[in-house]
């Protein structure tokens, strides 16, 4: 408990401290690590870099889930809307890509895309327009029910090539430009291994830092645009309705509008995040969309902070992250995961990093507190 | 209209009319045949015993319940049936008697989401920075921090909604109710839990809301108050008018005299 | 379509549709009385009914062995074997409540975190089960346990009691003795738990604490000992629930529990959460339609029927068919 603060103060200050940075050194410490999340996967730093499996392949996976758990945050961390079926809009968009680019069609992947997102935007507004009006928790099970329709529907119907699945996914239209050599660790200093390289950039079947790098560029977009909406009028408004929706309507938000909205927006990301897993993946099958992972990106959004975006990313490295480094113990990987999420609800329910001004609520709570007990210890010593 | 005249000039726009409004819960009759009207610019007072039906006529005006009978007309227009978002954007704002603030956002941000009411940035002009979210953005920030001004509370505007005093977040909530530019405010009991003073205070804030142009309808329970700043007085008892008239014309109403005769002030609140 | 199909075997497919939803309903009490008084979805549920299960099959396992038994020592074993499930659940139910939502409840966290430790509880209890032959064996008890935690990650099935009678025809169905056992017992203790929760002391505390908390911790009602006893009681219908499901299928997993538990928590919204005759009563339509549906689409899309069953009732009404909550029952 007495840790707790000081670990809070050091957050606190560090983001006062950036926050007071002029701008170009601001700009600048963002390039820095955006380079630096570039070349993760050629430094291959030791222990970092999982083993035995490809460290640009864990990243993509982690990129993707942070995708998801951007989008998700938007419908549970903003708007307050409980998704548990969230993998629903990642398999509409999976799927659609799959069905464009191999199944029913030739199209490339660019093309399919727009369409996969606006399959699974649409799916979103056809389930959110008549469930957003039934009360927020049956909307938990109502989603969870429609996570596991896609799912069935996908697993029982030849047209969508039930249980076998979809191969052959089209990948990305790459160009080969130059090769970039990765790091060798072996004898314990770097050093360039020019047998060890990359593409730059040709999105092959063995090495995945190209996909990496795409879903490193995609989370970067759907961060500054969650950004760009958060600070204006929709985002207040999801804002509003989360805190109390009946006051935000009598206040002049058409709740049920924005509701919806935030559900589509949510969908919008899901459906870009299913439809570049299964052009990575090459292959989808309905195993690949169990209610299970609805619950894993929830519990990304949760660990890490909802409502702030930083937080959810975090979430999302360490729920993607964490199981692919310690595969030796990959039994227990459930058992820890379901503990760790008991823990976390019950010694930090706020997330690892919530937003800034929950902490500063909670600050101020405790600090009203500690002056009423500080009123109650002079009272009873007074008796 | 006629049967006003004593009373008031009729020559002022009527801006509410309450006409002949029932309203049921199951067998409970919490407003039985309530008419009155509020005129453009006045400060209207609306009071009674606790538990008259005053809370229950703001909410049929601001659309939570629908009226079992009667009709309600703004400006001009019948506005029973209509959805809560649209009414408020029509130009009725309100203030709650329990404060509900949205506790986590700013006290700027609680300002500033009345601003939108009449705003109608969305996705596009907001993800690609459009003229017109630049335009909102800015006339509604002027307008908040003008607003948290004039409330005294512009050094708190950073401060979170749940960390203000009770005071300023009584303020707030008349601050956020003001920013949805309406044409008539509802006040709830706005001075609820102020110590004299502090009562004194809020209804010179109020005089100035209404010459800023406001048409004002205010519950309250404190007589005097409501004597010194209210241009007419509806009087409500057990869902039922009971008076209605000037401050002096109620002050000497033997109804009122007898719903309020022993009733304790602090009690009645 | 497979009308036909329907029609042939419209009363077999009705009976055990009834049998299957009498299952749901006594799972769904769990969610019900737990929403009424919490407003918390407990994820949970489905292990405490899970964990049942396992308990019948050892208990079971144990006194029969492979030996052929009579019938009064069948009847004997069988009745052992509900007082485990239903003391296993009723257990598990205490353990979620005290370390899964106390800590939770004391602070006052947000409904969503709540859910977020139930799916953890969930998830833990879920995979001690599926690891059962290696929590054995950090105990060193896998030797003599052995034939109890072998092979935790797949089916085990009990060994079948008393033979399962033909009773009397439905129609062109013969009737069993499960079927009627089934439905008839888990329909005693749905009146039963109603009548307790409507006319005991201690029914009042819960039903007054699910109304309003705060006055009725003024009025005298622990609040804490009215959630334990909810979860308590929650967790032997789930126990009872566990029992009859191994009559009627015979064999369980550790991951059992998932499936029936969205089906248990999707009776109950159907019916009106909070509601204790709400349960019955979607839970038995949840059963029969879920039946119906397969036998017109195809046993593959029962659960889509189910899960659309849902949506279209929830928006049509959108508290659920009974629509009361355990506050406002009436005593
Ligand atoms: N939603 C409701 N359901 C049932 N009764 C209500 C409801 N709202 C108000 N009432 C009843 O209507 C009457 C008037 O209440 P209210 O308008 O709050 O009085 P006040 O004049 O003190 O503001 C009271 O008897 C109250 O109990
Ligand atoms: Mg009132």
């Amino acid at each position: 408990m007495s840790k707790t603060p000081s670990v809070k103060g050091i957050t606190s200050s560090f983001g006062s401290r950036v926050a007071g940075l002029p701008k170009p050194a601001k700009i600048g410490m963002w390039i820095a690590l955006a380079v630096f999340a570039y070349a993760l996967p050629l430094l291959e730093p030791p222990f970092i870099s999982p083993p035995g499996t490809d460290f640009g392949g864990v990243l993509f996976t982690v990129t993707i889930y942070m995708l998801v758990a951007l989008g998700l945050n938007i419908v549970v961390g903003y708007a307050g809307l409980l998704d548990l079926g969230y993998v629903g809009f990642y398999a509409v968009g999976a799927y659609t890509a799959a069905i464009l680019t191999t199944f029913h069609a030739n199209w490339p992947l660019l093309l399919a895309l727009p369409f996969a997102v606006l399959a699974s935007t649409v799916s979103g507004i056809l389930l959110g327009a008549p469930t957003l009006r039934v009360r927020g928790d049956y909307l938990a099970i109502v989603t969870l029910g429609f996570g596991e329709i896609i799912r069935l529907v996908a697993l029982n119907t030849e047209w969508l090539g039930a249980s076998k699945g979809i191969n052959d996914i089209a990948r990305p239209p790459g160009v080969e430009l130059f090769e970039i050599p990765h790091l060798n660790w072996d004898s314990g200093t770097p050093l360039l291994d020019f047998n060890d390289t990359t593409t730059f950039i040709e999105f092959g079947v063995l090495d995945q830092i190209p996909y990496y790098w795409m879903g490193l560029t995609v989370v970067i977009i759907v961060l500054f645009a969650d950004k760009l909406i958060k600070d204006s009028r929709v985002g207040r408004a999801w804002e509003a309705t989360r805190e109390d929706e009946d006051v935000a309507e009598l206040m002049g938000v058409p709740t049920f509008r924005f509701k919806l909205l935030a559900f589509a927006t949510g969908a919008f990301i899901g459906g870009l995040a299913g439809a570049l897993y299964a052009s990575r993946q090459s292959f989808i099958n309905p195993l690949s969309f169990l209610l299970l992972f609805s619950i894993m990106f929830l519990a990304a959004v949760v660990i890490g902070g909802q409502g702030n975006r930083w937080g959810v990313l975090v979430g999302a490295f360490l729920v993607a992250y964490l199981p692919e480094r310690f595969r030796e113990f990959t039994d227990f990987r459930v058992l820890v995961f379901g503990a760790a999420l008991m823990l976390l609800a019950i010694f930090r329910p706020e997330g690892l990093l919530p937003p800034r001004r929950t902490v500063r609520a909670k600050q101020a709570a405790a600090e009203i507190e500690a002056l009423e007990e500080g009123a109650d210890g002079e009272e009873t010593s007074r008796v | 209209m006629s049967e006003d005249q004593s009373t008031t000039t009729s020559s002022r726009r009527r801006v509410l009319e309450i006409d002949a409004l029932t309203l049921q819960f199951g067998g409970l009759t919490a407003l039985d045949d309530v008419t009155f009207h509020i005129e453009e610019g006045e400060i209207l007072g609306l009071i009674g015993p606790n538990g008259a039906g005053k809370t229950t006529c703001f909410n049929a005006i601001t659309g939570i319940y629908r009226p079992t009978r009667g009709d309600i007309r703004f400006e001009g227009t019948s506005i029973a049936g209509h959805k809560r978002f649209q009414i408020t954007q029509l130009g009725v704002a309100r203030t709650f008697q329990n404060i509900r603030l949205f506790r986590s956002m700013t006290a700027l941000e609680n300002v500033l989401v009345g601003a939108d009411a009449k705003h109608s940035t969305g996705m596009a002009s907001a993800l690609f920075r459009l003229p017109k979210h630049r335009r909102e953005e800015r006339e509604g920030h002027d307008r908040a921090m003008e607003l948290l001004a004039f409330m005294g509370l512009q050094k708190r505007a950073d401060e979170l909604a749940a960390n203000l005093s009770y005071g300023d977040q009584r303020r707030l909530e008349i601050a956020r109710a003001m920013a949805t530019e309406p044409k008539l405010i509802c006040l709830d009991e706005p001075a609820a839990g102020f110590n004299p003073a502090e009562k004194a205070q809020l209804m010179e804030l109020i005089r100035r809301v209404r010459d800023q142009g406001y048409t004002v309808l205010l519950i309250e329970h404190d007589m005097k108050l409501v004597m010194g700043v209210t241009d007419r007085i509806v009087v409500l008892e057990f869902g039922r008018k009971i008076a209605e008239g000037t401050p002096a014309e109620i002050r000497d109403n033997p109804a009122v005299i007898a719903a309020y005769l022993g009733v304790d002030e602090e009690d009645a609140s | 379509m497979n009308f036909d199909f329907l029609f042939n075997n419209f009363a077999e497919l009705t009976v055990t549709g009834l049998a299957f939803g009498a299952i749901y309903a006594l799972i769904a009490l769990g969610y019900t009385m737990v929403y009424g008084v919490l407003q918390l979805i407990n994820f949970a549920h489905s292990e405490v009914f899970m964990y049942g299960t396992f308990a019948a099959l050892w208990t079971t396992m144990l006194l029969v062995g492979d030996t052929d038994v009579s019938t009064l020592r069948g009847i004997g074993v069988l009745l052992c074997s509900l007082v485990a499930a239903m003391a296993m659940s009723a257990t598990i139910a205490l353990l979620l409540e005290r370390f899964a939502y106390r800590p939770l409840l004391k602070r006052n966290a947000p409904r969503l975190i709540a859910l977020i430790s139930a799916i953890g509880a969930s998830f833990v209890l879920a995979e001690l089960m599926g690891l059962r032959d290696r929590v054995a064996a950090w105990f060193g008890l896998d030797d003599n346990l052995s034939e109890y935690v072998s092979g935790a990650r797949i089916n085990r099935s009990m060994p079948s009691v008393l033979e399962n009678k033909q009773l009397f025809p439905i129609g062109d169905y013969q009737v069993t003795s499960v079927d009627v056992l089934v439905i008839v017992s888990a329909i005693a203790m749905m009146v039963a738990l109603d009548q307790f929760v409507r006319r005991s002391k201690m029914g009042r505390g819960i039903r007054a604490t699910a109304q309003d908390p705060e006055t009725a911790a003024l009025m005298g009602v622990n609040a804490t000992r009215a959630v334990q006893m909810t979860f308590l009681l929650g967790g032997l219908m789930a126990g009872a629930a566990a029992f009859l499901y191994m009559l009627k299928i015979e064999t369980t997993k550790f991951d059992v529990g998932f499936l029936l538990g969205v089906k248990a928590f999707t009776a109950a919204v159907l019916g009106g959460i909070g509601n204790l005759r709400g349960a019955l009563v979607g839970g038995l339509i949840l059963g029969v339609a879920e039946n119906w549906g397969s036998a017109l689409f195809g046993s593959e899309w029962r659960d889509v029927v189910a899960f659309v069953l849902l949506v279209v009732i929830l928006l049509f009404r959108p508290t659920g068919i009974l629509g009361e909550s355990l506050g406002k029952a009436r005593a």
